[in-house]
């Protein structure tokens, strides 16, 4: 099997006078480094410039809302289960008269809790979300905590705010992550 | 020699030492970046500008981790290794003359630590005796890979030494003197820089010094996939850090000593119009100086011009095997410099000045005709 053409069958046959000189060869890979020299360098300068890492990257969790701004979340406990790490808890609470406008379904989580320590962002979670509620975003990663009583999220960071919508954007024009303010620093 | 004269001296002195640590210093940071911008990266750019603080950061961290001595290591010999390194590395620039003269109230003081009238014999004597730092090292370590790499470089910097010194000689034929001095003096026009006089004694000059540096591709005694290191194995903190940093010292002199031999010193094509320019509309004494600063200042342009070549071709070429490197010292570069020693030495009786271009030239066709006559190489795409 063949991956490039570029491979090229050793010789042991006797070196040339000139090949047994070294110099034309020296000279040749001194050139060959030289243009080197003045390539574009590819490298991403990371924490100021950030690559756009597709629309499959398993970042932020996010609780969606749907379209009229209700909680998705029923609080089946489906993504409890289906975590393999164990980092999802949750509180169901019966949905009373007059929270319809807050919660989608009858049910819904008054608790919802992730350990980010724990987490492993397979996205188990949003496969196994029969509702569409739990999603992993792709264009957010969790902040560094340093502090122990900073790992466990509760909906206060979960649920997505009403005026910071999450759409999984497929847009291939998009080069770096959409949401970083460092976008403005990237070359 | 009164006090004026003593001052400029110390001044000038001191100077030269400061250049010597500061160039080495920042020829670490220039190594990285150079290594990485031949291989498509950035290099250090963390710490200040353009990363020109990591030399002070890297200093730190040498200086902050764990000294250790290994117990069953001979202790004196262990510190005194890299202490003989540096100090061995530091000597041998204070011959070279890194510009014309400096002239101050009636006095003239030359660009140079001292003038000696054998400079060249001086050079060769302490670069000679930086053997000692790696062989005392490696061997006080009591570690048989740094043994090895000592008697490594050893063998190797004996090898290269001959060849060496064979290459020069044949520049004292030229000069008639071993004072740098002289030797610049005779290069003052362009067209009689010994590199066009001396192509091939300039080649081998050239590869000598590389070796003598322990530079890739003849870095085998501290070659890290046989040896671990090779003399340095045992060594931490400041004492690797003087073993690695005389020998960016000594990859600075040897880059002053390759311009002061082979590219005219201080000297630079137009130079004694833009001297006698600048006599004329400074006055004799300023004037003099300014243009005593700008030849300092082409010598240091061709000193960094060869500090990359060396981190050029580290960056380019693998390392030789041990038989290949005796081989070539050996059987090629000896052989080679004698017969540039004996051509030099007829052009010099029938007043040939550029006889050595013979031997390139012969060494071209004798190449070029051998290459053709080769059987073709058949390359075929590898089957499996």
């Amino acid at each position: 099997m063949q991956l490039t053409n570029r491979s090229k069958q050793v010789s042991y046959k006797e070196m040339t006078l000139a090949e047994r000189m070294y110099l034309p060869a020296i000279i040749n890979g001194l050139a060959i480094t030289m243009s080197h020299f003045f390539k574009k360098k590819p490298t991403i300068q990371y924490p100021e410039v950030k690559r756009y890492l597709g629309p499959v990257f398993r970042g932020h969790h996010v609780l969606k809302r749907d379209e009229e701004g209700r909680e998705r979340c029923t609080a089946c406990g489906l993504c409890a289960v289906a975590c393999p790490a164990e980092a999802i808890s949750m509180v169901a609470a019966e949905r009373t008269k007059g929270e319809e406008k807050l919660y989608r379904e009858e049910k819904y989580a008054a608790v919802y809790e992730i350990n980010m320590l724990r987490c492993i962002f397979c996205g188990l979670c949003e496969e196994a979300c029969p509702k569409q509620a739990v999603y992993l975003r792709h264009d957010r990663m969790v902040p560094i905590f340093t502090e122990r009583d900073q790992v466990i999220y509760g909906k206060d960071r979960l649920v997505e705010k009403d005026n910071d919508r999450y759409v999984r954007i497929n847009n291939p024009e998009v080069k770096a992550t959409p949401t970083e303010p460092s976008l403005s620093r990237a070359k | 020699m009164d006090l004026t004269e003593l001052i400029i001296k110390s001044l000038i002195i001191l100077a030269i030492f400061g250049i010597t640590l500061l160039i080495a210093t920042y020829s670490t940071y220039a190594e990285r970046k150079v290594a990485a911008f031949l291989q498509d990266r950035l290099g250090p750019n963390r710490a200040g500008p353009f990363g020109l603080f990591q030399p002070l950061a890297d200093a730190v961290k040498m200086f902050l981790k764990e000294d250790f001595i290994p117990a069953q290591a001979n202790k004196w010999l262990f510190i005194i290794g890299p202490c003989l390194s540096m100090l061995t590395a530091l000597m041998a620039s204070a011959v070279i003359p890194f510009g014309d003269s400096i002239k101050y109230d009636g006095h003239t003081v030359a660009v140079q630590g001292i003038e000696v009238n054998i400079g060249v014999l001086y050079i060769f004597g302490v670069v000679s005796l930086g053997v000692y730092g790696l062989m005392v090292g490696g061997w006080a370590s009591n570690n048989k890979f740094s043994l090895l790499g000592a008697i490594r470089a050893a063998s190797q910097n004996i090898s290269y030494e001959i060849s060496l010194g064979f290459s020069i000689i044949a520049i004292l034929m030229m000069t008639g003197s071993l004072s740098l001095q002289h030797i610049v003096a005779e290069q003052s026009s362009f067209l009689e820089w010994n590199v066009f006089t001396q192509p091939l004694g300039f080649v081998i000059f050239l590869t000598c010094a590389f070796a003598e540096c322990n530079r890739t591709p003849f870095d085998l005694p501290e070659c890290e996939t046989e040896l671990i290191g090779g003399y340095h194995t045992e060594y931490s903190s400041m004492k690797l850090g003087f073993y690695l940093f005389s020998e960016y010292i000594n990859m600075f002199v040897s880059s002053a000593v390759i311009s002061t031999l082979y590219f005219g010193g201080f000297h630079y094509p137009g130079m004694d119009w833009v001297s006698n320019a600048l006599t004329g509309s400074l006055g004799a004494v300023a004037g003099h100086n300014v243009a005593t600063l700008i030849g300092v200042g082409s010598l240091f342009t061709k000193i960094f011009f060869f500090i990359f070549f060396f981190m050029w071709v580290r960056w380019t070429l693998p390392r030789f095997r041990y038989d290949q490197l005796m081989n070539l010292g050996w059987k090629s570069l000896i052989p080679l410099s004698i017969l540039n020693i004996v051509v030099t030495g007829a052009g010099l009786l029938f007043n040939i000045k550029y006889a050595p271009w013979l031997i390139v030239v012969v060494m071209v066709v004798l190449g070029a005709t051998n290459a053709i006559k080769a059987p073709r190489r058949r390359v075929v795409p590898q089957q499996s």
